[in-house]
């Protein structure tokens, strides 16, 4: 198998491939202005600094393959964060595993419930997820009685988890590479992942040949939803403070990785590799703004023209039918 | 019989009265002009938007730029009032500002065929930040007096300015949505873009006014918010966007396209600011309140859905 020819290199990998460029290019250019921003030590902070970014990107990236998109993704990080906050402040030596799965089951969970809303009720993705959005915020209010969890009410361990260092990366980043390298293989090579794009790129086409796109769209909720949960607890850990706002409107930012990674709204296109590039782009941008001088504010401006510019560089010609988010109507 | 009572728009009022009457039942003070008259201002700037963004929805495309563009608006105005613009200066630049990103939108939708969600996403972004780039910690407050006219006062006895417009532009749109052949094409455009350009609607002409419209309506929205609270940070009407589609799809417009009606936009956004206000007197915070709300946007969509699985 000729696995890095060029004959088999898709259009998406070409994508990716262009959008590693200019990555490059941008880290070149930060890097001949200030060259101290070279140093092992920021590249690997700023790794650190986008991590939860790409780790949730990826989980998203699944849900809009399958032409759903999940609004509810930084609710189901906050929700399960302060899970993770209050459960160590009851248990202060449960073990930093103990609060993993916990809150990966947890965040399953609440991605179960918006799956099966989508699967089993045919409803529209971003009605369903923009409903749980505010369900899952005001539950976190009830659950913490509106009170915030501090550092000082955190055991050691279960801060000290995402700053360990191997090799000179954080516990956070390598998470986050290695997710995106296991998305890479998985995507590529499982069945479950070809279903996945099947199901996404032709809803009805899949059903016909015996996968139930709706139940790919399940997983995939799933799938992100554990994602999110585990995310919680990082970054609850990383930032040390829980309470009910935490990462309040960071579901956008994530989209937009996804986007600007190459994920097509319109499902069944985007790749792991891109979404991580994406990701990527996005960290460096952000970690290089305070250096060109460029206030902090500007972040979010220069975040929306990004998106646009990568957009409308990638627009296909729309498809009449298509407008909001469609579910499958296999 | 029948008809009437399995139309959504019934089953709203319905609830607008059992509100009604468990909110007189828990406070005394509830059923006064006065205290009914407070109530609308906590969502009648947001049902200002909702009545356009309902006929964008209808025609299958969503805005999720709306609080971007209120945000921007009221920024634009809040600079002018600075370099010591008059009352009409400043609703007209900030009206101008909304028409302006709305034409953006349009623009985005129609010129750069970006599916509709992806673009208002992007200019949402792209507006918040131009406020926060502008603005950054700064807050703007030197509006004349004769600005707080919009936001602060009553047109008729107990009827603020700001219900009246409301009340005002519901008539009108309702007019315009369901007894013009404009307002027919809407739906057909959200029913089927294909059919009707085949039909010789010009669809992308509409989605662009459309656009237009909606982010008009947001500077209108602006001016009032801006008027009643006097003062312009960039943070001004964040998180809006949900809630104002919430209110329209809570009114019964199918996020599908093709379908909906004005009045139940309008009483969806009744039921929405009497819970709002009703809760706020029970001292019960907003936060608890957005699990009402999300359980409801969620079974308003899913009640359909179930009947029909039977």
């Amino acid at each position: 198998m000729n696995l890095f020819g060029y004959q088999t290199w898709s259009e998406a990998s070409r994508r990716d491939l262009k959008l590693a460029a200019l990555v490059l290019v941008l880290l070149a250019a930060v890097i001949g202005r200030f060259p101290d921003y070279a140093a092992p030590r920021n590249l690997a902070g700023v790794l650190d600094d986008t991590a939860i970014l790409i780790m949730l990107a990826l989980g998203q990236m699944l849900v809009i393959l399958v032409r759903g998109v999940d609004l509810s993704m930084a609710a189901n990080l906050a929700l399960c964060g302060m899970l993770a906050a209050l459960f160590n402040r009851a248990f202060p030596g449960a073990g930093v595993l103990t609060v993993l799965m916990m809150t990966l089951f947890a965040g399953g969970l609440l991605g179960a419930f918006n799956g099966l809303l989508v699967w089993k009720l045919r409803l529209p993705p971003i009605v369903v997820t923009l409903g749980t959005m505010s369900v899952y915020r005001g539950v976190i209010f009830l659950l913490s009685k509106g009170a915030w969890v501090n550092e000082n009410e955190m055991s050691r361990d279960f801060l000290e988890f995402t700053r360990t260092q191997f090799f000179g990366l954080t516990t956070l980043a390598w998470g986050a590479i290695l997710l995106a390298a296991l998305f890479i293989v998985a995507l590529r090579f499982s069945r479950a992942a070809r279903n996945l794009y099947a199901a996404g790129g032709n809803p009805e086409a899949a059903a016909y040949s015996g996968v139930d796109p709706g139940r790919m769209q399940f997983l995939a909720y799933v799938v992100a939803g554990a994602i999110a949960g585990v995310c919680g607890y990082l970054w609850v850990a990383r930032f040390a403070v829980a309470y009910t706002d935490i990462a309040l409107g960071f579901e956008l930012q994530v989209i937009a990785a996804c986007l600007i990674g190459g994920v097509a709204i319109s499902g069944g296109v985007g790749s792991a590799l891109g979404v991580f590039i994406g990701c990527l782009f996005l960290g460096i941008i952000r970690s290089s703004l305070p250096l060109v001088g460029i206030s902090a504010f500007w972040q979010m401006f220069i975040n929306g023209v990004v998106i646009l510019v990568a957009v409308l560089l990638s627009a296909r010609p729309r498809l009449g039918t298509r407008t909001i988010l469609e579910a499958p109507r296999a | 019989m029948t008809a009437v009572l399995k139309r959504w728009e019934s089953v709203l009022a319905l609830v607008l009265v059992l509100e009604f009457v468990l909110f007189t039942s828990i406070s005394p003070y509830f059923l006064s002009v006065d205290t009914l008259s407070d109530a609308t201002f906590n969502f009648t700037e947001r049902a200002i938007v909702a009545l356009p963004l309902a006929l964008l929805i209808i025609a299958g495309e969503i805005d999720i730029s709306v609080a971007a563009i209120i945000a921007l608006a009221s920024v634009a105005m809040g600079l002018a009032a600075e370099q010591g613009a008059g009352t009409g200066g400043i609703v007209a630049i900030g009206l101008g500002t909304g028409l302006l990103a709305g034409c953006v939108n349009g623009a985005l939708v129609t010129l750069g065929r970006m599916p509709s969600i992806v673009a208002t996403i992007g200019t949402m972004t792209l507006f918040r930040g131009m406020a926060y780039a502008v603005l950054g910690d700064r807050v703007l407050k030197n509006y004349p007096e004769a600005f707080a006219l919009f936001g602060q006062c009553y047109a008729v006895g107990p009827v603020s300015i700001e219900l009246a417009v409301f009340m005002v532009l519901a008539v009108a749109f309702g007019l315009f949505l369901h007894r013009t052949r404009w307002g027919r094409a809407i739906y057909a455009i959200g029913a089927n873009p294909v059919a009707s350009e085949f039909a010789r609607i010009r669809v992308d002409r509409y989605r662009f006014v459309l656009f237009a419209l909606t982010g008009t309506a947001c500077g209108l929205a602006a001016v009032l918010l801006t008027s009643r609270l006097g003062s312009t940070r960039p943070s001004i009407a964040q998180g809006w966007e949900l809630e104002i589609i919430s209110m329209v799809i809570l009114g019964g417009v199918s996020v599908w396209g093709g379908k909906g009606s004005i009045l139940g936009v309008v009483l969806a956004a009744l039921v929405f600011g009497l819970v709002t206000f009703g809760l706020g007197l029970m001292n019960i915070p907003g936060i608890v309140m957005s699990i009402f709300t999300g359980t409801l946007l969620i079974l308003v969509v899913a009640l359909p859905a179930l009947v029909r699985r039977r």
